[in-house]
């Protein structure tokens, strides 16, 4: 039984087919890469698993368990956090009780939600920001707010959706290292990116897609010589030249 | 315990009010504000907190307020079991409603909460053989003094702001938050956001359910025109939410005494000091200025609202170190 397995998932938006077919398991301990042109559903893939879309069909298995058709916020107390690529953050609540809000999730007392926000917190690097308002953070901030709040959900999976999209140099590094951080505190994690440096580095496997469907999977080094790849990023012409 | 002198020293104030004051026009003016102090809590939960607008507070508030009198019109139990009885039918009256309504998100949910408001009185008006109709019901008081209905009010009051406070401190506050910042990332928090809506809106209702049994036992006589009123509590229950600061727990206590006063003050012409003025001068100017300012006292909480809404958008309380800055910024030019 896998990790996390994903079983034929399609998805219908009227009739263009956003997800096609899409089969693909993570195992545990893993990082797995989700790449693919714009467009090409790797965020819709996520809307499904998080349960934010229905599936049109196929089956999503969790620990085990099929997780598909449960609610949003069912699926995230079973253990799948995630962050959005479009930051979402509680903007009129000050970073902490961002944090808390999530803490919430696998304590009841107020004392140990704080202390987990707040542990979190640390372990992500904003404790400088503790205090401030969410909406006043800059955008790096907010994106390491994202996952310090799917973090104090405790989850054993966590999506990660363009983590990275944005950030300047310096701060890809460091977000780089915060993902490397969270894998080997034990966290399985699937992550999103355009960025090929963040996902070739941290990527134990890869999923590619393309209109939807999948196009290669395998290592990174296999994946960034399969040619399907290469034309679906760089055009048709640019592989023939190759 | 310092952040809560203020609050003990107000409580403090309150208690003594009717035994300092033996008006019984001003204790009346308190037991309005004191009415919706509760509504305005109530109205400030859900929609200050969770952030799903509340337009049809009169919904609640009629029906807490028909209960009571039902009791006594149809049952000829008391009135005052209408008290815990109206909160437990408004409660019951929130919960199906918040779990069919609340999956219209924003200005949807708010026309669906006018809906039930109009449901109700238009219920009230024709079910002619429960309601007795545009008739009204009349419900014998029983105390003649006003000072029993203070401090009943006054524990409403207070019972009302208390658990507005311990709510937002805890996780249910934390949730109600979230919910009104960002429905979709609550949900993916973990956040059931269905039920904790539903949560904030049974308390909601609770209160003002609570407010609408006190009202009718306090006036003695209801009728479908005044209790599911849409500009006399449901906008009046938001007004009263947005001056004194949408989203503090101060805030509705703040805003009932300002919309209380201000009404007053308007329609009173000044608690009569115009109508003094002008039988004093003799001066046709003041008389007719006089009747004009009564009559528009409706038009001066507009201008009101207009004014908070462009100076104070967070309110009296929510921009109260603004408004302090201006305040003294005055007094020290009054001082050069």
């Amino acid at each position: 039984m896998a990790f996390f397995e994903a079983k034929n998932i399609t998805k219908f938006f009227g009739g263009l087919a956003a997800v096609n077919g899409v089969n693909f398991r993570v195992e545990q301990g893993q990082t797995y890469g989700l790449i693919g042109p714009n467009g090409s559903g790797k965020t819709t893939i996520f809307n499904l698993i998080n349960g934010y879309f229905p599936l049109t069909t196929g089956e999503i298995y969790f620990g085990g368990r099929k997780i598909s058709g449960l609610k949003t916020y069912r699926i995230c107390q079973e253990g799948i956090g995630r962050t959005f690529q479009v930051v979402k953050p509680l903007k009129r609540m000050t970073v902490l009780d961002n944090v808390v809000a999530s803490a919430f999730l696998r304590t009841r007392s107020k004392r140990e939600a704080v202390r987990l926000a707040e542990e979190t917190i640390a372990f992500c690097g904003l404790t400088a920001h503790k205090d401030k308002l969410a909406k006043s953070l800059p955008i790096a901030s907010r994106k390491r707010l994202e996952i310090t709040r799917a973090l104090a959900t405790k989850p054993k999976l966590l999506l990660l959706d363009e983590t990275a999209a944005g950030l300047n140099p310096s701060e890809v590094d460091e977000a780089i290292r915060l993902i490397r951080k969270i894998n080997e505190s034990g966290i399985t994690i699937i992550i999103v990116e355009h960025i090929m440096k963040v996902i070739m580095t941290i990527s134990d496997r890869i999923l590619a897609i393309n209109h939807g469907m999948v196009i290669a999977e395998g290592t990174p080094a296999e994946v960034a010589s399969n040619h399907e790849v290469v034309a679906a990023y760089l055009g048709e012409d640019y592989d023939a030249q190759s | 315990m310092k952040q809560y002198s203020g609050a003990i020293l107000l409580l403090a104030v309150m208690l003594v009010f009717p035994l300092a004051v033996q008006d019984a026009y001003y204790q009346h003016l308190m037991i309005l504000v004191l009415l919706w102090v509760a509504i305005g809590s109530g109205w400030n939960l859900i929609s200050g907190y969770a952030g799903q607008v509340l337009f049809g507070a009169a919904a609640f508030f009629g029906v807490g307020a028909y209960t009571a009198a039902l009791l006594s019109h149809k049952l000829g139990i008391s009135a005052w079991w209408g008290l815990p009885l109206g909160a437990v039918i408004t409660f019951a009256l929130a919960l199906p409603f918040g779990w069919v309504c609340f999956r219209l998100r924003g200005p949807y949910f708010a026309l669906a909460t006018l809906a039930l408001n109009e449901i109700f009185r238009h219920i009230a008006t024709i079910w002619e053989s429960l309601t007795e109709g545009m008739v009204g019901i009349l419900v014998m008081q029983t105390f003649v003094s006003k000072v029993p209905y203070y401090y009943i009010a006054l524990g409403i009051a207070v019972a009302s702001v208390l658990t507005v406070e311990i709510v937002v401190r805890s996780r249910w506050g934390y949730y109600f938050v979230s919910i009104r910042e960002d429905q979709d990332a609550a949900e993916s928090l973990g956040i059931d956001t269905l039920r904790y809506k539903s949560v904030a809106l049974c308390l909601s209702s609770c209160m003002i359910g609570l407010a609408g049994a006190l009202y009718t036992n306090y006036m003695g006589f209801i009728d479908p025109r005044v209790v599911f009123s849409l500009h006399d509590v449901s906008i009046a229950a938001i007004l009263v939410g947005i001056i004194g600061g949408v989203g503090t727990v101060s805030g509705p206590a703040v805003g009932a005494f300002i919309m209380v006063a201000v009404m007053e003050i308007f329609r009173s012409g000044g608690f009569g000091f115009l109508g003094k003025l002008s039988s004093a001068t003799g001066s046709p100017f003041v008389a007719t200025l006089t009747k004009y300012i009564s009559e528009a006292h409706v038009l001066s909480f507009g201008l009101l609202v207009i004014f908070v809404i462009l100076y104070l958008p967070n309110g009296v309380v929510g921009d109260w170190p603004i408004l302090k800055k201006k305040l003294l910024f005055w007094r020290r030019q009054a001082t050069v």
